[in-house]
């Protein structure tokens, strides 16, 4: 059972992750990383992390995304266009990144005491992530939170229009 | 019972598709895409090293990343939407000058 | 083998869960007609079967038989995924919703609740900011400024109206000190009516940010105004017909009564009776079984009632009102009730 899901939803990943580069247009590219992230969230409540799966659909599905299919359709981006530059990406970047993923794999494979996962493994629960988050964590968190507000700030006062149009607007 | 070295592995390949993505695209809002692959890949990981020590910290990273990801993602898509006023294009090659 | 049991019990509830769910969203349209109706002084539809109750069989039967037009110009495999998606989001969260006791259950077979999920809630509210797609995409496929401009506005509304939505049910969430449906109905049976949350749990402030936000969130009037007839003819849909048009209208109504059932378990006790032990345990197993069931379709018949008395009284706002009004009032509310909450919570112990 545990090894069909894991199969599905782990083909589903690297499905939408390809198709995401495959696609022309921006807007399949952003609905294949839904597809991506939703898999994610399948195999992060199979290796026992439920509320982050939750969190996973409501803040990258559902948001984030969200926000990204928002833009796309407001700019009406296009298809993009082939140009010199993608080319020597190309020819570069491809051998690298090759040799980045073989090193990696082998690092992993041959990693001696990794153990396994199965469904009868246990959930961790809400409660015992929001203990550790609130009592050991509480800084950090408070400091995130004062971060987004930030950048709550920062994204009103950069998608404002430019100083001028508004001072013509008033 | 599944290895936890194939979600490992997994999450290298979606890590590295997100590299492959950010070099080859050539589109600003697909490049931030591909980002965001990367950083999906990364928490996967987290996940399965959580689960292999039975630390619930491992999980609370993960959470920390995603309000990274989503700060980033309101104040990029804020950038971009401004640099398309501006230029009136996506296309990175396009956006190569300080000025107008 | 036990866990092909398992598979094949719970199909079977999904099947009959879905049969009742889509009866449910065509009575709900049948009544929605015949209370504007009632409310606009005419009579709604009376000519089809007794009372027009036969109406909905017809009104299928005419949108299945409509002829299917796909426009030229419209982006296809989007086109065609939209309607899909939407009704598909709006049917999945019923699934953690408990509608009668889930102790009821002889052999083992939980009869009254498809799955009962640790982060129920939280699965209603993922699967709902996951509908946003059906609506965005439909527009944006479409090809048309007034679906675009709809779809534009959904989303943005959807976004804003979801903070507030989620952050009005942390007040329950932290009384009942658990997120699963089950947990946070059986933490409200105390003492019938009094042991409410809206009541007993001080959340009326809550409860009424929550109501306010899931019209939004479903844009249904005041705050329909991805379909504002007067303005963009008919929003995100203008450009569906036959069945697809009908999918996004059974999406509609299927999402109002998700919306419904979720204010019903948190804030009105979920399928508890109103008069608490009064009327006690009968001597009959059946009816022990059958009557909770009574009291949540009754209570979730309250809420689409509620819906449209709402939708025939009130005017639709203007766009930047609904913004203004979702932002600078809901939210902080919301937070301060949050902030209320938890230090009474904290002085109680």
């Amino acid at each position: 059972m545990h090894l069909i899901l894991f199969i599905v939803f782990a083909g589903l990943c690297l499905a939408g992750a390809l198709n995401l580069l495959l696609q022309k247009h921006p807007i399949n590219s952003a609905l294949s990383l839904v597809v991506v992230m939703t898999s994610l969230a399948v195999l992060y409540l199979l290796l026992g992390a439920e509320f982050l799966a939750a969190a996973q659909i409501i803040v990258y599905a559902g948001a984030i995304m969200v926000l990204f299919t928002f833009v796309i359709m407001l700019l009406n981006a296009g298809r993009e266009e082939r140009t010199l530059g993608s080319k020597a990406a190309v020819a570069l970047g491809f051998p690298a990144v090759a040799a980045i993923l073989a090193v990696i794999a082998t690092v992993i494979l041959k990693a001696q005491d990794l153990g396994s996962v199965s469904l009868s493994d246990g959930i961790t629960s809400t409660e015992e992530l929001s203990r550790v988050l609130f009592h050991e964590l509480l800084l950090p968190f408070e400091v995130t939170s004062v971060l987004i507000l930030i950048a709550i700030l920062g994204a009103v006062s950069l998608a404002r229009k430019g100083h001028g149009d508004q001072e013509a607007g008033k | 019972m599944i290895p936890l070295s194939w979600y490992l592995l997994l999450s290298a390949t979606l890590f590295c598709l997100g590299i492959v993505g950010f070099l080859v695209r050539r589109n600003l809002i697909t490049i931030f895409m591909s980002i965001e692959l990367m950083l999906n890949g990364v928490n996967l990981s987290f996940v399965t090293f959580a689960h292999q020590w039975h630390l619930v910290k491992g999980q609370i990273f993960v959470f920390f990343v995603m309000v990274v990801a989503a700060a980033e993602a309101a104040v990029g898509l804020a950038i971009i939407i401004a640099i398309f006023r501006a230029r009136a294009t996506l296309a990175v090659d396009r956006i190569d000058l300080m000025k107008l | 083998m036990t866990i092909w049991w398992f598979v094949l019990w719970s199909i079977l509830k999904v099947l009959v869960v879905t049969v009742v769910l889509l009866t449910a969203v065509a009575y709900t349209v049948l009544l929605e007609r015949k209370v504007v109706g009632r409310i606009q002084n005419r009579w709604g539809p009376s000519r089809v079967g007794p009372f027009g109750l036969l109406q909905p069989l017809v009104d299928g039967a005419k949108l299945f038989l409509k002829e299917d037009i796909v426009p030229t110009s419209v982006y296809k495999p989007l086109y065609l995924l939209a309607p899909v998606l939407a009704l598909g989001c709006a049917l999945i969260s019923i699934a953690v919703v408990p509608f009668g006791n889930p102790e009821v259950a002889p052999q083992g077979f939980r009869i009254f609740q498809i799955s009962d999920v640790n982060i129920g809630l939280l699965v209603v509210l993922g699967i709902t900011s996951i509908g946003v797609y059906g609506i965005a995409l439909a527009g944006w496929s479409s090809n048309n400024k007034y679906s675009l401009m709809g779809s534009l506005r959904s989303s943005a509304q959807l976004i804003s109206y979801e903070l507030a939505l989620g952050l009005s049910l942390v007040g329950v969430v932290m009384l009942a000190g658990s997120l699963n449906l089950r947990v946070i109905v059986e933490s409200q049976a105390a003492h019938g009516l009094l042991s409410w949350n809206i009541f007993g749990g001080f959340q009326f402030v809550a409860f009424f940010i929550y109501l306010m936000a899931a019209y939004a969130e479903t844009n249904r009037a005041p705050f329909d105004l991805p379909e504002a007839e007067s303005e963009l003819t008919a929003g995100y849909h203008t450009e569906y017909s036959s069945m697809k048009f009908a999918t996004f209208f059974m999406a509609e109504y299927a999402n109002m009564i998700t919306v419904s059932c979720v204010a019903t378990l948190m804030f009105f006790g979920g399928w508890t009776s109103p008069l608490g032990n009064l009327i006690g345990p009968f001597q009959n197993q059946i009816i022990n079984a059958i009557l909770p069931i009574f009291w949540f379709v009754l209570k979730v018949f309250f809420f689409l009632f509620l819906y449209i008395w709402v939708r025939g009284t009130l005017p639709r706002f203007r766009y930047d009102q609904l913004m203004n009004f979702g932002w600078r009032y809901l939210l902080p509310l919301a937070i301060l009730n949050i902030v209320g909450t938890s230090l009474w919570l904290a002085l109680k112990q």
